[in-house]
């Protein structure tokens, strides 16, 4: 299959250096602390944040900070194909929540919350590549949504080698294609990469290139998300009319 | 039944939407906004004091929630438009019996911390005095049952963060026969007053400083300062309920809306509802939210002259 055209064209007619649409609704779960709707082209992911709130096992919890669950599901009708419910146990599940619990983890400042838990779940609605990136950006919104301090926005994207050419935030079938996909998440304000994998290696001399592209995708989509946060501020301060206080 | 097709999302009503659409001509100076990771502007002031939802990094002010940046002298503090109850001393709470545990109640408050309300610190029915005995720890579910609705104030916080409520007052205590309302938290005012009598209704409502609101018809003992709900099994009329149920959908739209709510915010959409002749189950329809905001631009308009 071919990649990148003669043009410089990629399969769903984007530049190698552009990201797909991106769209968000925050708040879509009134009965959520917070709650946000993330899309990124065709992948689409729901998140929701409850706490902080009293640790549901209280052995868990830690006398000085907050502790961060994570729950991540695929539905069933997410993907080209309807397949079997992945179980709860699955290793991919797990890496997955795991990856985005510790990306959390050092994002939220839970020293402000002794014993107390955050609750995140992620639900991935539409399956369309860069799976983890929209979940963590799900994440952010969601928890920003919620009111939970955070150390900086936390914003990710992945970017992959095919063709000898770098290109940004990968769809599905890029993902499939023979190179490698890394996936990347950053604290754009403190310039800090939080989360790096790779789903396969990577020669050192693209990988520069690769996630410095990533890098600035992550940028992008702060930015967007930045944006969408204000709005939404805007938008609930302009109707609860906090002047008039 | 053949119904007419029509195409779904053509009418979608997005209440917030609608409403910061009505509402953005009204002049509102609102405070600066900022969002998570943004430095708040500190070069007017000298010396800065870091309050809530900021931290400080390379001697910059960063917010580190979304919300709306508050300034009282020195101190700089961003408060976000929501966020989970997290209690203060002397709040009126509204909240659900979770647990009978030895000397004391686990109440859910939906707040950040453990609350409890000890034995000790209710009064017993009849302002008996109590007798510490084994029996009293027995008989703990004849006070408050696992399910009861409860009003108290918070007594205390404690250093590990769990909060003490009490009831030791003829006002606080058991509820009944009424309607609970959930709303955000965010949206209650500290006020002097969260007991009010809304009297040409004959309802009285508890705002909850945790986003609990408690609607009632008025009892005849509430004017010696009695809570209504300390009597059980009361006969309600048909007036009384649509009564209540007309203050509690006005709660629910303004909680639809985002908007505050005080006594005079839900007087205020009573009053529009009933002279626009809506009934109680009609409020929540789109039709009277649209009149409802209508009204409200035309109040902000004025009251901003």
């Amino acid at each position: 299959m071919e990649f990148v055209s003669p043009e410089g064209l990629r399969l769903d007619g984007r530049r190698p250096k552009e990201l797909r649409a991106l769209r968000c609704q925050l708040g879509p779960l009134p009965q959520a602390d917070g709650s946000a709707l993330f899309e990124m082209g065709n992948t689409k992911v729901i998140a929701t944040v409850y706490g902080p709130k009293v640790a549901d096992n209280r052995s868990q919890a830690l006398h000085d900070r907050a502790i961060v669950k994570c729950d991540y599901a695929e539905a069933a009708f997410s993907t080209g194909n309807r397949r079997q419910r992945r179980g709860r146990g699955d290793r991919k599940t797990t890496e997955l929540a795991s990856t985005i619990r510790s990306a959390l983890e050092h994002t939220i400042l839970l020293d402000l919350f002794p014993r107390a838990q955050i609750g995140v779940s992620v639900q991935v609605l539409q399956v369309d590549g860069s799976v983890l990136g929209a979940c963590i950006n799900a994440a952010m919104l969601a928890l920003a949504n919620a009111g939970i301090p955070l150390r900086d926005m936390i914003a990710a994207t992945t970017a992959g080698y095919l063709e000898s050419t770098p290109l940004l935030d990968l769809n599905f079938l890029e993902t499939t294609g023979a190179g490698p996909e890394v996936t990347l998440a950053l604290h754009p304000n403190l310039d800090k990469v939080v989360v790096l994998t790779e789903d396969s290696t990577i020669a050192a001399e693209p990988f520069e290139a690769v996630t410095e592209l990533a890098q600035q995708g992550c940028k992008a989509v702060a930015q967007f998300m930045r944006a969408q946060l204000l709005q939404h501020v805007q938008t609930i301060a302009t109707v609860r009319g906090l002047a008039a206080l | 039944m053949a119904r007419e097709i029509s195409i779904r999302g053509e009418d979608e009503f997005d209440v917030l939407t609608v409403a910061e659409a009505a509402l953005r001509d009204v002049p509102n100076a609102l405070p600066d906004i900022v969002c998570v990771g943004d430095t708040i502007d500190t070069d007017m002031q000298e010396g800065f004091l870091r309050g809530h939802g900021t931290q400080v990094i390379h001697n910059k002010l960063i917010a580190t929630v979304c919300g709306l940046v508050e300034r009282v002298n020195k101190l700089v503090s961003v408060r976000p438009l929501q966020q989970r109850y997290s209690a203060a001393l002397g709040d009126i709470v509204i909240g659900r019996v979770a647990e009978v545990a030895g000397k004391r109640w686990k109440i859910d408050l939906n707040a950040r911390q453990d609350v409890a309300l000890q034995l000790s610190s209710v009064d017993l029915p009849g302002g008996a005095q109590r007798r510490r005995t084994a029996e009293d720890e027995i008989n703990m579910r004849s006070i408050f049952q696992e399910g009861d609705l409860i009003s108290a104030e918070v007594q205390s916080l404690h250093a590990d963060g769990s909060i003490a409520l009490h009831t030791r007052s003829a006002k606080y205590g058991k509820l009944s026969g009424g309607q609970a309302v959930t709303v955000s938290p965010n949206l209650i005012k500290r006020q002097k007053q969260h007991f009010n009598v809304l009297a040409n209704l004959g309802v009285e409502i508890i705002l909850g400083c945790n986003g609990m609101i408690w609607v009632a018809p008025q009892a005849e003992s509430s004017k010696n300062g009695h809570a209504a709900s300390s009597m059980p099994n009361r006969t309600i009329t048909p007036q009384q309920r649509s009564a209540v149920c007309r203050v509690a959908n006005a709660v629910r739209i303004l909680a639809l809306l985002n908007m505050l709510i005080f006594p005079s915010s839900i007087l205020n959409v009573c009053k529009v509802s009933s002279e626009a002749g809506t009934d109680a189950a009609k409020m929540l329809q789109s039709e009277f939210i649209s009149s409802f905001l209508q009204d409200e631009v035309q109040r902000r308009l004025q009251e901003s002259l």
